[in-house]
């Protein structure tokens, strides 16, 4: 699992690549939340292009970040997820919540 | 089930072991020629299964994961054992949502992603002695492919 992100405007936009279990849930959690915490953003996207597994700790993971980025008046979205992805959002409830985008630049059109 | 194949493979109860777990499964799974949603119904309920082993089962303490997989002629059955704590309600443990760990940002998804995306998932668990969750799941495509 490798993760980086960027800002634009008063978005963070998280790259994840790799995987998002129990086992590397946690380094994804703390690295979010250190950079909402550091910038001045309220949004955040999760650019999931190149993340090829999720299960139900990823689960956790956005649910968690969703909570923080609404305190901030943000709203939360994931971008271009796969379909294994997609299905265990889909199970979840969790796109009552969370955004899901083909693109950044639409995510960030929208938000 | 007529028994055409089996693999036992035993694991200490650490994280980095899950997704080793899951992708052995999918790749023992893989001989009965799954379609790659199949394959990856089995990878997303495996790494459930053997993740509350080790976070509900173990408590993140050194135990040991057993996962036994049957392959009969068209369908696959997988076991995931636990010597651990065990599950007090298993009704409960099953709900959307539950989970006994709140404070570890747990979903409580666990059980409601493998039912949705396994057949059968049956739990047996005894306080103080361990869980098994047998699951089970019948490749559709096969008989699509054969017509």
């Amino acid at each position: 699992m490798d993760i980086s992100s960027r800002i634009s405007g008063n978005t963070l936009i998280c790259y994840i690549r790799g995987e998002l279990d129990h086992h590397t849930a946690n380094e994804i959690r703390e690295y979010i939340d250190y950079n909402l915490e550091n910038n001045p953003v309220k949004n955040l996207i999760i650019d999931m292009s190149e993340l090829s597994f999720m299960d139900s700790s990823g689960i956790g993971v956005l649910i968690g970040r969703y909570k923080k980025v609404t305190a901030l008046g943000g709203k939360t979205a994931v971008v271009n997820e796969n379909k294994q992805i997609s299905k265990v959002l889909e199970v979840s409830g969790i796109y009552d919540i969370i955004f899901s985008f083909p693109s950044i630049q639409q995510a960030l059109n929208e938000l | 089930m007529n028994i055409q194949n089996y693999m036992v493979l035993e694991i200490p109860s650490k994280s980095q072991n899950e997704a080793f777990a899951r992708v052995v499964v999918a790749a023992f799974a893989s001989q009965l020629d799954p379609t790659i949603e199949e394959i990856a119904d089995i990878k997303t309920s495996v790494s459930e299964a053997v993740t509350n082993a080790i976070i509900h089962g173990y408590e993140n303490s050194d135990g040991i994961v057993y996962i036994k997989c049957s392959m009969g002629e068209d369908d696959i059955q997988i076991e995931v054992t636990d010597e651990g704590k065990g599950i007090e309600d298993i009704e409960q443990a099953r709900q959307p949502l539950y989970t006994s760990k709140p404070e570890l940002e747990r979903s409580g998804m666990g059980f409601t992603v493998m039912e949705t995306f396994m057949d059968e998932v049956e739990v047996y668990s005894t306080k103080g002695k361990g869980t098994t969750v047998v699951m089970r799941k019948r490749f559709t495509s096969l008989k699509n492919n054969k017509g």
